[in-house]
């Protein structure tokens, strides 16, 4: 069948709903009992998934993102028939199989005989299937001198070795794989990347549930976007990746900005006072999303309460890991900003061009006396919270401009 | 339903039930699990299998010590002995699959919430694991029986049914049980009472000849589906010349009420489990 024919889906999902029904607790009040007699009924209704529709073709290698409580998990289930929608379709052409966790089911007191072969008739083989498979698996997990021996006995890298062969050794159409199926050290990682990217060369259509959008960068061909159980959107990653930072960054804004404007917790003398901290674009228009690579600055202003003689400006610009990615400061410019008197206000600017890695970024404020810029006047952490968004997520914190090429050189070989 | 024609080659996705669309499969895992769990009760201990007999041998010879030599209550009965050790194993077999059973949805939680496969093969293998324990126990039970005199006849040939009757039994209520002990999980202390009242509400410990208040015994016969069980067993198993469980209830039309019994008790197992079973793993 051919791949890039959308009339050939190898999942189909139409209309897919999914609520669950939450035991309801004591912190619900009375009073809502009693002003919503029939909603809270011993039960509350959550909905993990509304109206989820999408179809994956033979071959590709689809993501599902969303974050924590996005009903990503959820989804994965219906398709793995582990839970049963209240309403819509799911269709799956070809065998399936699920990876929600890796070693699912093995039980320690049992030798790895026993724990795979069972693992084979959990997931719908014949015991002759089942026994066949063993070989491969242990084969693969390069175990075959540990193959009587209790789980409990191995070490805990033969387990994950025993595991993930377990997990990938399937003769399956369709794969369903969560995230947490590539845990452990960074190794461990690289090596079930390798074989996911070896699986999706090998034209499996796999779907892919993570909350790691450098992940559907590297290896999704599509992906679906997941928000409180709707689909957000579908199409190229890294459109779904900078959709899925946005939301992100929606999300955390509103307690950043709780905790930041607490005037009275502000570090220093208080002769001046930062006011308000703001980005602006090329036009000049306010933004809080920056596209990586793109000119902009960014505005502190400044109320003086007392006066003030030459005193320095400083922007720390931090990420959501809190490394000082970047200072612009005018302590080191050699150049006086003169005197300020009270009740004057200025508005200190740093223009640059957005080189910034993707992600969130929280820059703080200083005003200091002249020196060497430790003597505070008024210093705001999180003045602002803003997001990069860019197509070049290379795991440096920034990503300058910056020319790689390969010259080859001329061998010693005639002609 | 706005079903799209480019979708008919794939399968639908219809979530967990309780059997499957697959009956072989339900029954490899039922016997997969079974055995694997059998082998870790007899190889999981040092004395493995010696603990499994002990556990009913010892608790015949403290009934039989009370009974036959502090209070002489059973000296008269012919094969006392034998009949006291077959009940209790018969119990045992029935305690040991539904007290397990209850709880083994919940204990095997982490399968359940990962893994697509028929539910029911969770108690199911409940089940036959007690069985293959209850295989293991019969020897004993034989070994007993030559020792003390009984012979074989025609009354054996009931075995099957009987052994069925006692299965069907145990399944059904090891079905609606640990269905129910998802959502209400006051089922536990209630079954582990309820096991104590069986026990002392069937003919194990005495013969139920000697149940001397009349509708007493009509009760214990007609709601407890273990008692005609262990009077049939008495009669056709161990001493022909001991009153029938269709004697005792007053003619063998009232057999069906234990049958019906056991039936329903079945059905309504199958039913309730069936009807949770899709939604198991959310409810955990």
């Amino acid at each position: 069948m051919d791949a890039t024919t959308p009339s050939d889906p190898v999942v189909l999902v139409e209309g897919a709903h999914k609520s669950f029904s939450r035991p309801h607790i004591a912190a619900h009040t009375l009073k809502e009992r009693v002003l919503h007699p029939l909603r809270f009924r011993g039960h509350e209704t959550l909905d993990a998934l509304s109206d989820v529709s999408f179809a994956v073709q033979r071959g590709e290698f689809f993501g599902i993102l969303g974050r924590n409580g996005s009903g990503k998990s959820t989804l994965l289930k219906v398709l793995g028939g582990i839970y049963r929608l209240d309403r819509g379709t799911i269709h799956i052409d070809g065998r399936l199989s699920t990876f929600i966790e890796l070693g699912v089911g093995f039980n320690p007191d049992l030798a790895a005989r026993d724990n795979v072969v069972l693992n084979g008739i959990m997931l719908g083989l014949s015991p002759r299937e089942a026994k066949r498979r063993y070989d491969a698996v242990i084969e693969f997990a390069e175990l075959e001198d540990y193959q009587d021996l209790k789980l409990k006995n191995y070490s805990s890298g033969m387990h994950v070795r025993l595991a993930f062969s377990v997990a990938i050794q399937v003769d399956a159409d369709v794969l369903l794989i969560d995230e947490v199926l590539a845990v452990g050290d960074a190794a461990f990682q690289q090596k079930c990347y390798d074989v996911f990217n070896e699986m999706r060369d090998a034209g499996r259509t796999i779907l892919f549930v993570t909350h790691d959008m450098g992940a559907v960068n590297r290896f999704c061909h599509r992906a679906l976007l997941l928000e409180n159980g709707r689909p957000v959107a579908v199409g190229e990653p890294q459109a779904i990746a900078n959709r899925y930072l946005e939301l992100n960054f929606k999300r955390d804004k509103g307690q950043v900005d709780a905790t930041a404007s607490d005037a009275e917790q502000r570090p220093g003398d208080h002769d001046a006072r930062i006011l308000e901290a703001w980005v602006e674009d090329e036009q000049g228009a306010p933004v809080e999303t920056l596209s990586q690579g793109e000119p902009y600055t960014f505005r502190v202003r400044v109320e003086f309460l007392q006066a003030v003689s030459d005193p320095a400006f400083t922007m720390i610009f931090y990420n959501d890991q809190w490394n000082e990615v970047f200072v612009a400061t005018t302590a080191f410019a050699g150049e006086r900003q003169g005197h300020f008197e009270q009740g004057e206000r200025a508005v200190f600017s740093v223009s640059l061009d957005c080189w910034f890695a993707p992600g969130r970024y929280l820059p703080a404020a200083i005003v200091a006396h002249p020196g060497s810029g430790t003597d505070v006047i008024d210093r705001w952490d999180r003045v602002l919270n803003f997001l990069v968004v860019g197509t070049r997520a290379t795991g440096g914190l920034v990503d300058l401009p910056h020319v790689a090429n390969v010259t080859r050189e001329i061998a010693a070989r005639a002609t | 339903m706005t079903a799209l024609p480019h979708h008919t080659a794939g399968r639908p996705v219809i979530g967990p039930s309780a059997i499957g669309s697959d009956l072989p499969r339900f029954f490899v895992l039922t016997w997969t699990i079974a055995v694997l769990e059998f082998k870790l009760r007899f190889f999981g201990s040092v004395l493995g299998y010696v603990w499994q007999v002990m556990r009913p041998l010892l608790l015949f010879g403290v009934i039989y010590l009370v009974f036959t030599q502090a209070f002489k209550l059973a000296a008269d009965v012919a094969f006392y002995p034998v009949i006291l050790l077959t009940g209790i194993v018969i119990f045992t077999f029935f305690a040991d699959a539904t007290g397990t059973a209850v709880t083994s949805v919940l204990d095997r939680e982490n399968i359940v919430r990962k893994i697509h496969f028929p539910r029911l093969a969770i108690p199911a293998a409940v089940v036959v694991t007690a069985l293959l324990n209850f295989g293991l126990n019969l020897m004993v039970v034989l070994i007993f029986m030559a020792a003390s005199g009984v012979k074989p006849h025609w009354g054996w040939l009931e075995m099957p049914l009987l052994v069925g009757y006692l299965i069907t039994l145990s399944l059904g209520v090891s079905m609606l049980l640990s269905a129910w002990y998802v959502r209400y999980r006051d089922i536990k202390p209630i079954w582990d009472v309820m096991l104590q009242i069986i026990f002392y509400g069937s003919p194990v410990l005495y013969v139920l000849d000697k149940v001397e208040v009349e509708w007493i015994k009509s009760l214990m016969l007609h709601l407890n589906p273990l008692a005609p069980l262990l009077v049939q067993v008495r009669h056709a198993i161990i001493d022909p010349n001991a009153p029938s469980a269709a004697a005792e209830m007053g003619g063998a039309i009232h057999l069906l009420v234990p049958i019906g019994l056991v039936a329903g008790i079945f059905a309504l197992g199958l039913y309730v489990f069936a009807r949770e079973a899709p939604r198991i793993a959310e409810d955990l």
